[in-house]
């Protein structure tokens, strides 16, 4: 029993201590990989100055990856452990993981547009990372979509549990299939097909928004914490 | 600047496109912290009202003697 | 312990079924999810005229040129195997150069595809132009010229 009081406590406090050092540290590698990727990096020599959107398309398309995997792995150990920050995490996550896949899907039509000479097409990459959107859309709504809190919070996790299947769908999409889209180009097995002078940018920006995800989900997660507290309280006040 | 701001031609395309992406996260970032806040101030109040800490704690050891799904509050 | 082994059960059992579901309609679906094809795939059996299909392949070198009707250009797609005429009236993407991959949407009629719209594929290599320029001239170039080889 006592674990589960001593968790939240400990989270409390263990986040309270880094998340002025993670923000500064999101800070930080932000605007340095802002300065190298509109400022301090060549044009790309096909696709020209364009290759920049790249600096924010690819971090917020692997984020919107990484965070839908850490989300259906707390709501697995929600489901069979009863971790209860593992829902907390999970609950505080998604929304940003939609906006990541947002932010991917709008980036790669800006690109799309004048490079492919189209918005939008319906090629298998495109359409896994949308099912991933309504995904997260659908875990959004699902957990909110109940009277009772601990069973929209069983609903959602089933939910996102089941859409794990897209995520190695999306990520493998380029080579099951002929897409419009183009395979993948830093992790990949001869090596990355990207020139250092771009590479440096790209991770940056990759790093600045891992760290950015790390913040941002600690607020909202101690918000949550701190709401539950209130609920509680709040309730002891009728009684009494 | 004026050809920083051109982007070779592409200004229409990379510039909404970091436009988007730093809205998004400033929106979120903003978002989290009034939340944060909010609940913060909300907690205060409660405690000034005279359900203190030592309430508080009583309450934690009830709700975690109730069963599995207490959480439920 | 019975309620945890159970729900890690079902938790399981969930997905396992879930994958199955989702391989049965990939498995439907998978003409669906082709997104184009290549020269020799619709050498090997021509679709009607009356059907829409994609062509994807490599813009042959030295192709492209107008067909003197208005803005109207035409030139060779090819995969290394077999290649197909594609005659496209419109605008070209600015990706669309000679040697680079194309995918272009419309019907083959007389052994000409008629194309209404026509996409640039790129490539996964990133690189400025001068890197471009010294590959080329070490004779390391390897990027996206598939068709010159």
């Amino acid at each position: 029993m006592f674990h589960r009081f001593a968790n939240p406590a400990r989270f409390m406090a263990v986040a309270a201590m880094i998340l002025p050092w993670m923000t500064a540290l999101a800070a930080g590698l932000l605007l340095v990989g802002l300065y190298f990727a509109l400022l301090a990096s060549p044009a790309d020599y096909q696709q020209g100055e364009t290759v920049r959107i790249m600096y924010v398309h690819v971090p917020a398309a692997w984020m919107a990856l990484f965070v839908y995997v850490a989300m259906a792995a707390a709501s697995a150990s929600f489901l069979i452990w009863r971790h209860p920050l593992a829902d907390i995490f999970a609950q505080a996550a998604a929304p940003l993981g939609a906006a990541f896949t947002a932010a991917a899907l709008i980036t790669g039509s800006l690109w799309g547009k004048p490079m492919w000479g189209t918005w939008w097409v319906w090629d298998a990459r495109l359409t896994s990372m949308l099912i991933l959107l309504f995904l997260y859309l659908g875990y959004i709504a699902l957990s909110q979509a109940f009277d009772n809190r601990e069973r929209g919070a069983r609903a959602a996790a089933v939910l996102a549990l089941v859409g794990m299947i897209n995520v190695p769908i999306i990520k493998f999409s380029v080579d099951w299939w002929n897409t419009l889209h183009q395979p993948a180009s830093v992790i990949k097995m001869s090596g990355p097909a990207i020139d250092p002078s771009m590479l440096l940018p790209l991770l940056l920006m990759a790093a600045g928004m891992k760290a950015y995800f790390l913040v941002v989900v600690i607020l909202r997660m101690r918000a949550r914490l701190l709401s539950r507290r209130v609920q509680v309280l709040k309730l002891l006040a009728a009684e009494t | 600047m004026d050809h920083f701001l051109d982007m070779g031609g592409y200004a229409y395309f990379v510039w909404p496109a970091y436009g988007v992406v730093a809205l998004l996260l400033l929106v979120f970032a903003v978002q989290a912290w009034h939340e944060l806040r909010r609940q913060q101030a909300e907690l205060t109040a409660l405690e000034r009202l005279g359900l203190g800490r030592r309430r508080d704690r009583q309450a934690d050891r009830q709700d975690g003697s109730g069963g599995h799904d207490e959480s439920e509050a | 312990m019975k309620a945890k082994r159970k729900r890690l059960l079902f938790a399981l059992g969930g997905i396992g079924l879930l994958s199955l579901a989702v391989a049965l309609v990939l498995s439907a679906f998978e003409e669906n999810l082709v997104f184009f094809f290549s020269p020799s795939e619709i050498a090997a059996k021509a679709p009607p005229a009356s059907q829409r299909i994609r062509l994807g392949g490599l813009v042959e070198e030295g192709s492209v040129q107008p067909t003197g009707e208005g803005l109207s250009v035409q030139f060779r797609v090819t995969d290394g195997a077999s290649s197909l005429a594609v005659r496209f009236a419109g605008a070209l993407p600015d990706l669309f150069r000679e040697g680079q991959g194309v995918v272009a949407e419309g019907r083959v009629e007389n052994g000409v595809f008629i194309a209404s719209e026509v996409l640039a594929k790129h490539d996964e290599n990133y690189m400025p132009a001068e890197v471009a320029e010294a590959l080329k001239r070490s004779g390391n170039w390897q990027g996206g010229q598939g068709a010159e080889k």
